[in-house]
């Protein structure tokens, strides 16, 4: 007699715990041929509520951090996602029906990505700041620091996706709360394993399952909330409604629109989410 | 002989100024009619009119996004080079019509000569230089190897700092190839129209910039506009909301630069003079109607009593009066609405049980005056500590430890500015680096050059302006 | 407040250690913001009755002062003629407040004045570096008194200062306020050589607590010599230590100040830092030579309508 094998219960990841939605719903998950993998969490706005809160509490000690400390943390993510790729390669494929070799591709991809954005914490600042020559007897300096609690749609991918919206994120000290893709939402709870033992203190990345349209709006709508990135949004009205309701405390907003994951990325991951603090000092005997 | 040293009034000119009778908007490189009702704009010292102000409506910002449009397919093709040739043309020709500009300015919008001939406009002519420097150059600026400008830009700016806020907006967006149509405030438009002149002078190419007037339905017209690629907009808090949900959903591209409740910051061991005079230019230069106005005042209990002394004696040298007198320090309230304003606000700072100080003053019988004033014993619930007055009124709280400043100074949706006081250079970079806001004076307040990015956290809006940094708001 | 100072400050000259905690515990000066406000004072525009006014107040606070190595009785004869009028052609025109010499001059400048309410004032305290014995600086002060001087103006043990010995200067100041008997003592900083306007405000204090009746920005043979933020400061404290003894304490702009419009800009800003009780030359003067005359052709320019020449003034 085969043994029966142990399934895992898919949750949420908010402030390093796994919890359950706290609504006591799921939704049903298939693979790419229809058939069943599980139920994943679906997340309510008590949910995403909470995820604020969490991801709130740890943005001053995440962005306190030496950006080098940030640096090796984002590396530690690509190493343990390294070390567990095979099993993101089975459940890659399992969710969009890639071919071993495109799976394969995707983690390598991922993990890729995750060292180049472990490489920026240390250097965005020198890149994005400015000494400035002001005509007076000042020391003038411009430094990026981040803006806060970003809200992300993730894009429909199911690795790679997830880690080009997030990791930019949180190597310029941000901290977030990410709706996954509502297709492939095990990935996604299968890296916040990743983050869960990769030194990435709790709730620095808090990821959210479920529908994009219900929970979306609670988080664009969030006085609390200091950033949204629409990527994942394919409806324009809910991009345009999204956009509206995040006027309410003029959240910084990135809009969806057609990208190439797989293409080398560009700063303005990074940068959008990024203020610019310019301190003047005298200078004087 | 008189044993008190009383200036005798020592007024500017306004020789230099020709005001005429009534203004166009300024589309295509021509003054044309608007269709609109029309308006006047008057001089807040003494309520006289001073032009009758064409009202540009949908129809009238169509022609000038239209116009704007056709010279952009030049504009935007002509060399950088030969784009930054026409700023600096523009940034001269500032500064030789400089005192002419600083007292048109100070009798439109009320602020002392002082200012307007110290301050706004050489920093306008120096905004413009600067930019003028980058249009050939923009490949080097860090914004990768092709950038592009993004077409047609709407621009809409307050009343406090009418030509600066025009440079700061006009310069990057034409220096990085865009051309603009930009609305003055209702209240102001009289050195916009006098710098549209200035474009004629440099033959700067027709419709490359367009100034339409009028008020906030123009504003909407503009903003609303579906060929409008780029908006940049300054004011309030309120109006940004409204223009970052207009925009929501299309392909706009936006910065913001809105409203602000600073809070400066003064330890123990502050220089307590230069203190004391950063508190006062923080709060009453340009009457307070300053989005960066240092006017939450937050210092520390165990000085409270020496700094209120000697910030109120200093006050009482404060000398309030006509814009147009080399010798005022404080000038007239933009307007009867915005001193309608002050004054509710003022009377709710009572109500709510704070104690009310100004230094004796004889504010002149006509025109709109408020005589500076601090509020002490104010709490972080007051409405006149979380509110932004916009006018010359300070209110004053106190904190204990380093900690608790900082966390008085961010407990605001707002985040553009902030001031630190202390000789201790650590302390400085500590609480530098824990304040929530876009630009932090240590040791000097509203302080501004065109090299050193401004603009707000959270609130306050988003995007820079000035530096490298303003160039990224025009640029693809 | 000021019973307690008073116990501070004489705590404070207890010990040297003492005297330098409390000199280092004054506020700081910050350098910008101290030349942006004395710059901003300096915008003030004086016109018409306010100019006229000031003019006059200027010449009377004018020390009119000679201090060369080639100076003979009759240089300083000259010179306090031109002290007692100014302006020969105009009997309206005030004398200045006093003249300035080296002290082995005093008894001619004495003798010149007589009768007259200008002061003598003598430098002494081996002038201008100062670098003697206490006893031979003591001695010198003490001479120029017997000859007659209204007022001493010393210098200050730049060295001592500097090296943080500040209770000798403190002691070295108290030695000649002794010798002074009657004469008005002034201090010298030798502002140039202090360099930091967080040592002016020391040396002020330190000075004020000595007895000083005025401070005194420069020698006028080291350069920089008077500014106006460096006189700034010394306003702001005089209004300070005013504030808290009690005591007026007066201030001597001294070398640099050569056209009325820097004199005015002094005016404008003692006005408005310290106030008008110190616009008087009791408590207010200009160590001067050539301003004089410049004043005097402005006062002119003033009274006439038309602007003057030198030829038209003396040359003393």
């Amino acid at each position: 007699m085969s043994r029966t094998d142990v399934r895992k219960t898919y949750k949420l990841y908010i402030g390093g715990a796994f919890p359950r939605s706290e609504s006591g719903r799921t939704y049903l998950v298939n693979d790419f041929s229809g058939a069943l993998l599980a139920n994943a969490a679906k997340a309510s706005r008590k949910d995403a509520r909470d995820a604020v809160k969490a991801a709130r509490a740890a943005f001053s000690g995440w962005s306190d951090r030496t950006a080098y400390n940030r640096g090796q943390v984002v590396y530690r993510i690509a190493e343990v996602l390294e070390s567990r790729r095979a099993q993101f390669e089975v459940e890659v494929a399992a969710a969009t029906g890639a071919s071993g070799a495109q799976a394969r591709a995707e983690v390598d991809a991922a993990v890729d990505r995750l060292v180049w954005y472990a490489g920026w914490t240390d250097k965005i600042a020198q890149v994005a700041g400015a000494a400035n020559p002001v005509a007076g007897p000042y020391f003038n300096l411009s430094s990026p620091e981040p803006s806060g609690v970003v809200a992300v749609v993730a894009p429909d991918s199911a690795l790679l996706g997830l880690v080009s919206v997030v990791a930019p994120l949180i190597a310029v000290g941000n901290t977030c709360v990410v709706i996954a893709s509502q297709a492939a939402p095990l990935v996604a709870i299968t890296f916040a394993e990743v983050l869960a033992t990769s030194d990435v203190p709790g709730g620095v990345v808090n990821i959210l399952t479920g529908e994009a349209a219900e929970i979306g709006p609670w988080l664009a709508s969030h006085m609390d909330v200091n950033g949204l990135d629409l990527t994942g949004v394919a409806d324009a009205d809910l991009a345009t409604d999204l956009e509206a309701a995040a006027a309410d405390n003029l959240k910084r907003v990135r809009r969806a629109g057609v990208e190439d994951l797989s293409a080398s990325p560009a700063l303005d991951r990074m940068t959008r989410f990024l203020e610019t603090k310019t301190v003047w000092h005298p200078m004087g005997l | 002989m008189s044993t008190t040293f009383d200036y005798a009034p020592a007024p500017e000119s306004r020789s230099i100024v020709h005001i005429r009778p009534s203004y166009g908007l300024f589309i295509g490189g021509e003054f044309v009619d608007g269709r609109g009702q029309g308006f006047k704009t008057i001089n807040p010292a003494n309520e006289d009119v001073l032009a009758e102000i064409s009202e540009a409506t949908e129809a009238d910002v169509d022609a000038a996004v239209t116009a704007a449009r056709k010279a952009f397919r030049s504009w935007s093709r002509i060399s950088g080079a030969e784009r930054g040739k026409y700023l600096f043309r523009i940034a001269r020709i500032i500064a030789e019509r400089s005192r002419e500009l600083a007292v048109l300015e100070s009798i439109d919008n009320g602020k002392p000569i002082k200012e307007s001939r110290d301050v706004d406009v050489p920093t306008v002519a120096a905004h413009f230089f600067y930019y003028a420097g980058w249009a050939d150059k923009l490949e080097h600026a860090g914004f990768g190897p092709d950038p592009r400008p993004l077409g047609v830009a709407g621009q809409v700016i307050p009343w406090n700092f009418p030509l600066l806020m025009l440079a700061w907006k006009i310069a990057p967006a034409l220096a990085t190839g865009n051309t603009v149509v930009l609305k003055p405030a209702e209240t102001t438009p009289l050195t916009a129209l006098l710098f549209a002149e200035i474009c004629q002078q440099a033959d700067l190419p027709p419709g490359v910039v367009n100034i339409v007037t009028g008020a906030g339905d123009t504003g909407r017209a503009l903003v609303t506009h579906a060929d409008v690629d780029k908006v940049a907009f300054t004011g309030s808090t309120e109006v940004g909301k409204a223009i970052a949900r207009a925009v929501a959903g299309t392909h706009k591209k936006v910065t913001l630069e809105l409203g602000g409740k600073a809070a400066n910051i003064v330890f123990d061991d502050a220089p307590i003079d230069q203190a004391v005079e950063g508190i006062v230019n923080g709060i009453f230069f340009n009457q307070g109607h300053v989005c960066c106005a240092g006017s939450r005042l937050l210092v520390q209990e165990s000085i409270a009593d020496e700094v209120l002394g000697r910030l109120k004696a200093r006050m009482a040298t404060l000398r309030v009066g006509d814009p147009l007198d080399k010798n005022t320090d404080v000038g007239a309230i933009n307007s009867a609405e915005q001193l309608a304003k002050i004054t509710e606000l003022s009377g709710v700072g009572e109500a709510e049980g704070a104690e009310r100080w100004s230094p004796a003053c004889e504010l002149p019988a006509k025109g709109f005056w408020f005589a500076p004033t601090i509020f002490t014993g104010v709490s972080q619930a007051h409405r006149i500590a979380r509110e932004e007055i916009f006018g010359p009124v300070l209110s004053v709280l106190t904190f204990r430890t380093p900690k608790e400043a900082v966390e008085k100074a961010n407990n605001t949706p707002f985040g553009l500015s902030a001031g630190i006081w202390t000789e201790k250079g650590s302390r400085i970079l500590w609480t530098a680096s824990r304040l929530r806001a876009g630009v932090v004076w240590s040791n000097t307040f509203n302080r501004f050059d065109p090299t050193s990015p401004f603009g707000g956290y959270k609130e306050s809006g988003y995007g820079r302006e000035g530096g490298r940094h303003g160039l990224e708001g025009y640029l693809q | 407040m000021s019973t307690t100072l008073q116990s501070d400050i004489s705590d404070a000259t207890s010990s040297n250690a003492a005297l330098r905690r409390f000199l280092h515990g004054l506020p700081g000066v910050d350098q910008v913001g101290a030349e942006a406000r004395a710059a901003s004072l300096g915008s003030r525009s004086i016109k018409t009755t306010a100019k006229q006014w000031a003019l006059d107040l200027a010449i009377r606070m004018v020390d009119l002062t000679t201090l060369e190595g080639m100076d003979t009785p009759g240089k300083v004869r000259a010179l306090c003629n031109k002290a007692m009028r100014p302006d020969p052609a105009d009997p309206t025109c005030p004398h200045t407040a006093a003249v300035c010499v080296y002290g082995d001059l005093v008894s001619v400048a004495k003798d010149t004045v007589a009768g007259s309410d200008v002061h003598v004032a003598a430098v002494a305290t081996a002038f201008p570096s100062g670098r003697a014995a206490r006893t031979v600086r003591v001695a010198d002060t003490a001479e120029a008194v017997a000859a007659g001087a209204d007022e001493i103006d010393m210098v200050i043990d730049r060295g001592a200062f500097l090296a943080g010995r500040y209770l000798d200067v403190y002691d070295d100041i108290m030695a000649v306020r002794q010798a002074c008997g009657p004469a008005h003592l002034k201090v010298i900083f030798e502002t140039g050589e202090l360099q930091t306007y967080d040592n002016v405000r020391r040396a002020s204090w330190l000075a004020m607590m000595a007895g000083a009746h005025f401070i005194k920005t420069s020698t006028g043979k080291i350069q920089p010599a008077a500014t106006l933020p460096v006189t700034m400061v010394m306003v702001e404290a005089v209004r300070d230590f005013r504030a808290a003894t009690g005591r007026q304490v007066g201030v001597k702009p001294a070398g640099g100040i050569k056209t009325s419009k820097d004199a005015i800009k002094y005016l404008v800003m003692v006005n408005e830092v310290a106030g008008p009780d110190w616009l008087d030359p009791d408590w207010f003067r200009f160590g001067a030579s050539s301003l004089l005359n410049d004043l005097l052709m402005q006062r002119t320019k003033m009274t006439t309508g038309r602007y003057s020449g030198p030829d038209y003034f003396t040359l003393d």
